[in-house]
């Protein structure tokens, strides 16, 4: 069977299993529809935000970015996983024993002000848009290259299929969802990379084939890394495994953009509110190891990827002829993803990375992990596997991204603000609309994609660094805190961060080099210095204000002990 | 929200004190090794670290881009656990209940 009709059938199978789900579980109250009800175990609550969590971005473009990068990539693998550190220790337990509905409401009652719940949900939206117009984008392109539809026609079938168990299903079928397609991520990701350990090194196990021999080839008997580094320096490339050598990023910039993505993933509504679904307090701190531990398959995996799809492209297509190249070469040079220009006429590619003006191969990120399984030979179902895969990333994602947008929507601005007075069936309704509202946009976005969606991921880690992690993990250990500290703390923390990045991506992008900026530090990593600004203001404003109320410093001293969270 | 701890009696009270300050202890504890395999051996000394070697792995290079990963689900592991433990001994556990086990 070809490649098409095995997609055909993965994802045909894989969808019918997500609506399946979504139609059994869907939600029929509120509190069904933002957290599941509080029945979700650990376990399956670590599943779901594994796959929550890991975007079209981890699973699709990751491994080939690490694959350029070399060690620098180390900051993905270190910002996404250390984060969860942060979440486990400081956050998902009082959250989960605060127990309400969403991000904002926490904060508007901690801080017993309105305005810093209206502020907390201006982040909330506009990090989540930010995101879920990536994902959609992310399903459109897995449809267009293997399913051969249009990719818009491949964004409006990702929309149906999301509003389907988003809109009707709520938190309590997303969870589910997210469950089944974590596991079929996870199996799309692990079967190629074990395949091509395997036939690389003789070494099932991606994590140990990395630092092995190679067994076949010109570079037998050599340890893969080495044979990189090798490899790297022939071609007059950085070393892959060397840090901070010219051409890559220094250590302060590397510093500061693995703190930033890890307090941004500690600070990133759509994963904090997974926290709420779950029935306890000690089974909050264990869905933060499962997810952690889920999570941590595939990004220990993704760098050993990133370097089997390095020596087997610098080994299969550098100087050989055109003429002789694999057939994934030609299959993927229509989708724009890899081009061969043969600037010196002498019918070979020559790679020497694309700073280099002699370089005549162009190959994108993206490549690295969809097209694995071509470059390893691998059966045509596995290919099918590997975008079903992609996307269940995808949609998993978007749809807590929805949720968030929705519940925001609905029960910060509406319930809160608006109309107070609205039934639990009126505001279950408007948390439909919204999520309906949502979905429209996000499709809008993924049809019509702003030019700028790659800079604007940076932007929302960078303002869920600065805005939501230091007001909660204040909110969670000091009493003292208070709304005027965490509010001016909030709004000059994003109002910097924000700031720095709009300058250097929008306003001024030719002065965006190490020299001219703050202390070396790169925009991605600004929102390390954003959140210690949260931080300081939050503190010395809070010393010149008045305490914050009894009933408030109670409510914070009883988020710390787990009993009781069964009320 | 649960009970109000005000009324408690006194002793109770020295109880959550003492169970709240040993947490602290133990995320301040947890906090200098994730900052120690996340910043320091990852990133301030892997230079100096891959002058060794694991096997075909340059060491600063491996924890970098997997020991810490290891390290980082070990830690959250153990502060479960150790959670569990502190949350029994103060009488904070909470009751059973459906999907409550790990």
């Amino acid at each position: 069977m070809s490649i098409q009709v095995w997609t055909y059938i993965l994802v045909g199978f894989t969808f019918s299993i997500y609506i399946g789900i979504a139609i059994y579980t869907r939600a029929r109250s509120t509190k069904g529809f933002y957290i599941a009800g509080h029945d979700v175990p650990a376990i399956f609550n670590g599943m779901a935000t594994g796959a929550d969590w890991m975007s079209a971005a981890s699973f699709i473009s990751m491994a080939g970015l690490i694959s350029f990068m070399g060690y620098t990539g180390s900051i993905y693998l270190l910002g996404w996983t250390g984060g969860y550190v942060l979440l486990a220790l400081l956050l998902a337990p009082y959250l989960r024993k605060y127990g309400k509905f969403t991000i904002p409401e926490f904060v508007g009652d901690r801080y017993y002000s309105n305005f810093a719940r209206l502020v907390a949900v201006v982040c909330a939206l506009f990090v989540s848009f930010t995101y879920v117009a990536g994902q959609m984008r992310g399903v459109g392109l897995v449809f267009s290259r293997f399913l051969a539809v249009d990719i818009n026609t491949g964004v409006i079938i990702g929309m149906v299929i999301v509003f389907l168990y988003a809109t009707l299903g709520g938190m309590k079928s997303i969870t589910w969802t997210q469950v089944a397609q974590y596991v079929v991520l996870i199996i799309a990701y692990l079967i190629p990379a074990v395949a091509i350990s395997y036939n690389l090194t003789g070494q099932p196990i991606p994590q140990i084939g990395f630092g092995s021999k190679i067994i076949d080839g010109p570079n037998a008997g050599m340890y893969l890394l080495q044979t990189i580094d090798q490899l790297h320096r022939d071609l007059g490339l950085p070393e892959y495994t060397a840090a901070f050598v010219p051409g890559t990023r220094a250590m302060v910039d590397v510093f500061m953009i693995t703190v930033a993505l890890m307090v941004g993933t500690a600070g990133l509504p759509h994963v904090l509110i997974r926290f709420y679904t779950v029935p306890s307090v000690k089974a909050a701190r264990f869905s933060a190891f499962w997810a952690l531990l889920f999570i941590g398959i595939l990004y220990t995996t993704a760098p050993a990827v990133a370097t089997f799809a390095r020596v087997n492209m610098i080994q299969t297509l550098h100087n050989v002829a055109y003429e002789q190249a694999p057939s994934w070469v030609s299959n993927w040079e229509t989708t724009g993803l890899i081009a061969f220009e043969d600037k010196n006429g002498d019918g070979l590619m020559q790679y020497f990375g694309k700073s280099n003006p002699a370089n005549e191969l162009i190959v994108d990120q993206d490549i690295m992990v969809l097209a694995n399984p071509e470059i390893a030979n691998l059966p045509a179902w596995v290919v099918a596997l590997v975008a079903a895969g992609g996307l269940a990333a995808a949609l998993s994602t978007a749809a807590g991204l929805l949720l968030v947008i929705s519940s925001s929507v609905s029960h910060d601005l509406f319930k809160s603000v608006l109309k107070p007075d609205m039934t639990d069936k009126q505001e279950l309704l408007a948390a439909r609309l919204a999520a309906t509202v949502a979905v429209l946009v996000a499709g809008y976005f993924g049809i019509k994609p702003p030019g700028f969606v790659a800079e604007v991921v940076a932007f929302a880690f960078g303002l869920a660094a600065s805005s939501f992690f230091p007001i909660l993990v204040l909110g969670i250990f000091s009493k003292r805190v208070t709304k005027e500290g965490a509010i001016a703390g909030m709004l000059l923390g994003i109002a910097f961060t924000a700031g720095y990045i709009v300058y250097f991506t929008w306003i001024r992008p030719d002065l965006n080099n190490h020299e001219n900026w703050l202390l070396g530090v790169s925009p991605k990593g600004i929102g390390t210095i954003g959140m210690l600004i949260n931080f300081g203001v939050a503190l010395i404003v809070s010393m010149f204000t008045k305490a914050p109320p009894q009933e408030v410093q109670e409510q914070v001293e009883s988020i710390r002990y787990p009993r009781g969270s069964e009320v | 929200m649960s009970q109000s701890h005000k009324d408690l009696d006194p002793q109770t009270r020295q109880g959550l004190k003492r169970y709240w300050r040993d947490n602290q202890r133990i995320i301040f504890i947890m906090l200098i090794i994730w900052f120690v395999f996340s910043f320091v051996l990852s990133i301030f000394f892997v230079r100096e670290l891959n002058e060794f070697k694991l096997g075909g792995f340059p060491l600063g290079f491996w924890i970098a881009q997997q020991g810490s990963i290891f390290v980082f689900i070990i830690m959250v592991l153990v502060y479960c656990f150790m959670m569990e433990y502190g949350d029994k001994k103060f009488h904070l556990e909470e009751q059973k209940k459906k999907g409550d086990d790990e």
